[in-house]
């Protein structure tokens, strides 16, 4: 098997375009279950985890740019994880420590499961993947990135550069169901963050939909019921809103859940976020 | 700095404290050897080819391409093994190579020999079975009367208890039906051993197993060798819970290293392992159960299914358990009890910690409960209402002569303080790092659960185990054939000799078959047999050496303590010292009293001795969506009494987390027989986060008579009740019946 250990993007690029062939690893904790579990036979790797700017993130305007060898333990517990708090309560849910300390956010967008934790959250911040190939740099949202179960927009010679994810002045919530207290693959995930300037709200879920997906209608909905100027949200839409966040999503029977409580959990989330960031306040 | 001597402080010594695990450092450091590490000169390796049909007819394996890959040193299949293609724990039936039918799915078909692991999974790639695929039979109940799919039936034992006036009827009734989920031992060194074929025609076998030479057995037989030709030695264990007591890859190795002339070793890998040992059994109860007005049992009336797969294992004796245990440990007059142990389609089952015990535990559990509801008594005081006590008789009509102290286990644990209100840190609520629940979506609830399990090898069984003691000028060596598998027997092998000897420092000889049968490190036993055999080999020593004495000085000493003492006083000197210069070999094999079959009603004196437990667990539980934190579980056992502090607690905190795994997490999902989750990934074992605080209300110490040091086995009793105790917990919180286990949120959210 061909092994090469990248040094910088541009190293990473020309590897690409020699042989699109080629696969990129990073932390390795998918790419490597994948190959002991023969769901996976490569016959070349590019080792992109020792690429220095790939490791780092910055400030950028209003945003942050995080380098897709960015790790969860650096999300969970270094500066990112006051600047972006729910990647950072998503990121806590993942694996082990020692899951943590390699797995990474570039690797969680590139396997592009439909459990993938930090997903719902980057895309209801809006975050923008940058994509990078010998031809230059390109820009995509959550959802044109992933485009179905395991599936991605990523063309053979394109690799995942860094994530741009806004810095938005509200509060933020990360809710993930499984049936263990830890270390557990998402039955039911919902990511919800507000901006105070815009006073807007967005949601979006986890392990429920076969791509990522937000709850545009509950977010519609429950506007009209929100009082931005004190936090508050009217009681007696809460039960709609549930409902429209259940239906937001469209869960299978596996064997690790039934649709039936995916659809009733991913709802209950939504409201308790909800109620975490908005005071319920009975209607007039 | 300080400087610390640790010379002045005395090492604790003997039976009854916290001796250190000679082997705890190397584990702890990661420089134990175990079973996976094994290596030799030239070794090849070995891979199975496993069906991924659970039901099917094999028409034609073509092994042609398989050959061809270079590197590849043997393919063998049913046709090349040498003696009888079939092998079992209690009755042989299972093939060692499937060579007509398929009855689960993992049994296997071929294994290849090769020069590296890689190139060995490539090969089993390349074989080419034909399978003509039969519909499987996967329900448990309607095996009963269905097809055979096994030339032995598929009812592999039906038992029948008929106890008192079946006829008698209570103020009270109450009636459930209970389900068990498939849980597996997920111990976590997964099989591994190695073969190498030796210079005169025999085999040498390095295995990780419970039993050596149950596998020596087995493995003679398929391989048609003399059984001293087929040698046996334990390689490091890592973890068993009853999954290694039965043969894995023993034949498969012995048959590649005798085809190829070379060392084979084999390793499972995580997934393979789900498929390589056998697991707990589904279970399928009804229970009728009759109470007086009074808050006394009248009646139980049981019907107890377990899905034993496709080949027996030890499904005979675990339903023995199940039905002879199924009352709990309570005493009623009348009872009839019927139990099927039958045959399907799906993976083999067999032993694991509590073997039987925490099937109907669990249920009857439920019973206790509803019944003390329906009287309006509180769950406690309905227990030690109907507690068994020395003397009396459980319903197989064997009466309990040993110490039964379920009233002490009972009161110790309801006075126990129970703890403090829910946390305010989300992490440890319902949900853990989910983040899902805050204090006010919790609802507290207590359960309580008690449970009798029975110790050593029952019904008639010649149980026995050898041990050896060897003084070389005072120094020590013990050999036996019990198996170490992180139980601490090697902690207590120490512990023995210094209680009797004197003497600190013992080397223990490596386990294996040049030595008689120490029997299975299962069923609580091997402190009580191989503990017991091992006290009796250095009494054998003291007796040698008194002996000596008394032809030397003509004075017959007498041991008090570790010292040996002239009957008039006039003369003593410790044992230790009068060992210098000597030396001894002494062998000796210890029996517990024999114990019979049952009738065909039942009845019988089948069983040794008796343990129990209980357990209180207290739990938070997020309704809306299913989701638990057990808080604490705290214990009370009847041990007879502690040898090593240390380890009971490790077996006690050990035995909860997997009975907690049990309740609300562990289950091998299948469908069509087939398993979903062969892995860590979905079979979800209980993590840090999920592992209660466990308190020990306490340690009940009535020596056990004819017991060895008066102890009892301490192993299994910390499963068994937990569960039902979980359970209750949950249904305290929730009022929902929750009548199987494991629960899934959805269960309770949905419920």
């Amino acid at each position: 098997m061909e092994f090469h250990i990248a040094s910088s993007t541009e190293e990473v690029c020309g590897l690409l375009a020699e042989d699109p062939t080629r696969e990129i690893l990073a932390g390795g904790t998918d790419f490597m279950v994948e190959v002991n579990f023969r769901h996976k036979d490569p016959s070349a790797v590019i080792a992109i985890d020792r690429v220095p700017e790939l490791k780092q993130w910055r400030h950028d305007g209003d945003a942050v740019s995080i380098g897709s060898c960015v790790t969860y333990r650096e999300i969970e517990r270094g500066p990112l994880s006051t600047i972006v708090p729910a990647l950072a309560q998503s990121a806590r849910t993942v694996g082990s420590p020692q899951i943590r300390n390699v797995a990474t956010i570039g690797g969680n967008l590139g396997t592009a499961s439909p459990a993938g934790d930090m997903i719902p959250v980057l895309l209801a911040l809006d975050a923008k993947v940058i994509i990078r190939s010998i031809d230059g740099s390109r820009e995509v949202s959550i959802d044109e990135l992933i485009t179905g179960v395991k599936e991605t927009s990523l063309a053979d010679n394109e690799f995942i550069e860094k994530i741009r994810v806004p810095i938005l002045r509200g509060p933020q919530e990360f809710l993930k169901v499984g049936p263990r207290n830890a270390m557990v693959i998402s039955i039911a995930s919902l990511a919800m963050v507000t901006d105070l300037e815009r006073s807007a709200i967005a949601i979006a879920l986890g392990s429920v939909t076969a791509a990522p997906s937000k709850a545009r209608e509950a977010e519609a909905y429950i506007q009209d019921f929100l009082d931005w100027n004190v936090m508050t949200v009217e009681s007696s839409a809460l039960p709609n809103f549930r409902r429209l966040v259940g239906e937001a999503s469209s869960p299978i029977n596996d064997h690790r859940s039934s649709a039936t409580y995916r659809k009733h959990a991913v709802g209950v989330l939504g409201q308790r976020a909800l109620l975490r960031i908005f005071e319920s306040r009975d209607d007039g | 700095m300080s400087v610390v001597d640790d010379t002045v402080e005395a090492i604790p010594s003997g039976i009854g404290v916290s001796a250190v695990r000679p082997d705890g450092k190397e584990k702890v450091k990661g420089d134990f050897i175990f079973s996976s590490d094994l290596s030799s000169e030239g070794m090849l390796w070995g891979q199975t080819l496993r069906s991924p049909h659970s039901s099917a007819r094999i028409l034609n394996i073509d092994i042609s391409d398989a050959l061809s890959i270079s590197g590849v040193h043997a393919v063998l299949t049913a046709d090349d093994v040498p003696g009888e293609n079939i092998f079992g724990l209690e009755r042989a039936d299972q093939p060692v190579l499937a060579n007509d039918f398929i009855r689960y799915a993992g049994e296997p078909v071929a294994i290849v020999a090769a020069d590296h692991p890689e190139i060995a999974r490539k090969a089993t790639d390349a074989i080419k079975v034909e399978y003509e695929i039969l519909s499987p039979l996967v329900d448990s109940s309607a095996a009963i009367t269905a097809k055979a799919i096994h030339p032995e039936g598929n009812v592999i034992r039906y038992l029948n208890i008929v106890h008192g006036d079946t006829e008698a009827v209570g103020d009270v009734i109450v009636e459930g039906e209970y389900e068990v989920g498939m849980q597996d031992q997920a111990f976590m060194g997964t099989e591994s051993g190695m073969a190498i074929p030796s210079p005169d025609g025999g085999i040498d076998l390095q295995i990780s197993t419970q039993w050596l030479h149950s596998d020596q057995e087995q493995v003679a037989t398929a391989l048609n060798m003399p059984i001293e030709m087929v040698r046996v030695t334990l390689a490091g264990v890592g973890g068993a819970f009853g999954g290694r007591e039965d043969v894995s890859m023993h034949v498969h190795l012995c048959m590649l290293a005798l085809y190829t002339g070379k060392p084979v070793k084999m390793i499972y890998d995580r997934n393979e392992s789900f498929l390589g040992h056998v697991h707990r059994h589904p279970a399928r109860i009804w229970y009728r159960h009759h109470a007086s007005f009074g808050g006394r049992l009248v009646k139980v009336e049981a019907k107890v299914i377990l899905d034993g797969g496709a080949y027996a294992s030890t499904t005979s004796a675990v339903l023995a358990n199940a039905c002879c245990f199924s009352i709990g440990p309570y005493s009623v007059p009348n009872a009839s009890v019927e139990g099927w142990g039958v045959r399907t389609n799906n993976p083999p089952c067999g032993a694991m910690r509590g073997f039987g015990n925490v099937q109907t535990c669990f249920a009857v559990e439920a019973q206790m409960d509803k019944i003390a509801k329906e009287l309006n008594l509180d769950p406690v005081e309905f227990r030690l209402n109907n507690a068994l006590k020395s003397g009396d008789t459980i319903i197989t009509g064997q009466e309990i002569t040993g110490t039964a102290p379920v009233r002490e286990v009972l009161m110790s644990l309801a006075n126990h303080p129970l703890p403090g209100p829910s946390s305010n840190n989300l992490l440890e609520l319902p949900g853990g790092t989910g983040r899902t629940t805050d204090g006010s979506h919790v609802k507290r609830g207590v359960g309580f659960a008690a449970s009798i399990k029975n110790l050593m090898f029952s019904e008639g069984f010649d149980d026995f185990s050898e041990a050896r003691c060897i003084v070389d000028d005072g120094f020590i060596a013990i050999q036996t054939a019990c198996v170490e598998v992180g139980q601490g027997f090697v902690t207590l092998v120490q512990q023995i000799v210094q209680e009797i000897l004197g003497i600190e420092k013992v080397e223990i000889l490596p386990a294996d078959t040049s030595i008689g049968s120490a029997g299975s490190t299962s069923a609580s036993r091997q402190s009580w047999m191989s503990g017991g055999a091992v006290m009796k080999a250095c009494e054998a020593v003291v007796n040698s050496l008194i002996s000596d004495l008394s032809n030397e000085q003509g004075v017959s000493f007498e041991r008090i303590g570790t010292v040996l003492v002239a009957p008039d006083g006039s003369a003593s000197i410790p044992v230790s010292d009068a060992l210098r210069g000597r030396n001894y070999d002494e062998t000796v094999v210890h029996r517990h009293a024999p114990t019979v079959p049952l009738d065909e009603v039942g009845q019988g004196d089948a069983h040794v001795s008796f343990a129990f437990a209980a357990h209180r667990a207290v739990v938070d539980v997020d309704e809306e969506l299913g989701l638990v934190r057990v808080v604490e579980i705290a214990t009370s056992q009847d041990v007879g009494r502690v040898l090593n502090p240390v380890q009971a607690r490790g077996q006690i905190e050990g035995g909860i987390a997997q009975g907690l795994g049990l309740a609300i997490l562990e289950e091998i999902i299948l469908q069509d027989g087939k398993i979903q989750n062969a892995n860590f990934t979905d079979y979800l074992l209980p993590t840090a986060m999920d592992t209660p605080t466990i308190e020990i209300a306490a340690l009940i110490e009535e020596p056990e008579p004819n017991a060895p040091f008066g102890a009892k086995g301490i192993g299994e009793p910390p499963v068994i009740s937990s569960t039902p105790a979980v359970v209750a917990a949950i249904r305290d919180a929730t009022g929902l019946d929750l009548n199987r286990v494991p629960i899934r949120p959805e269960d309770i959210a949905l419920g």
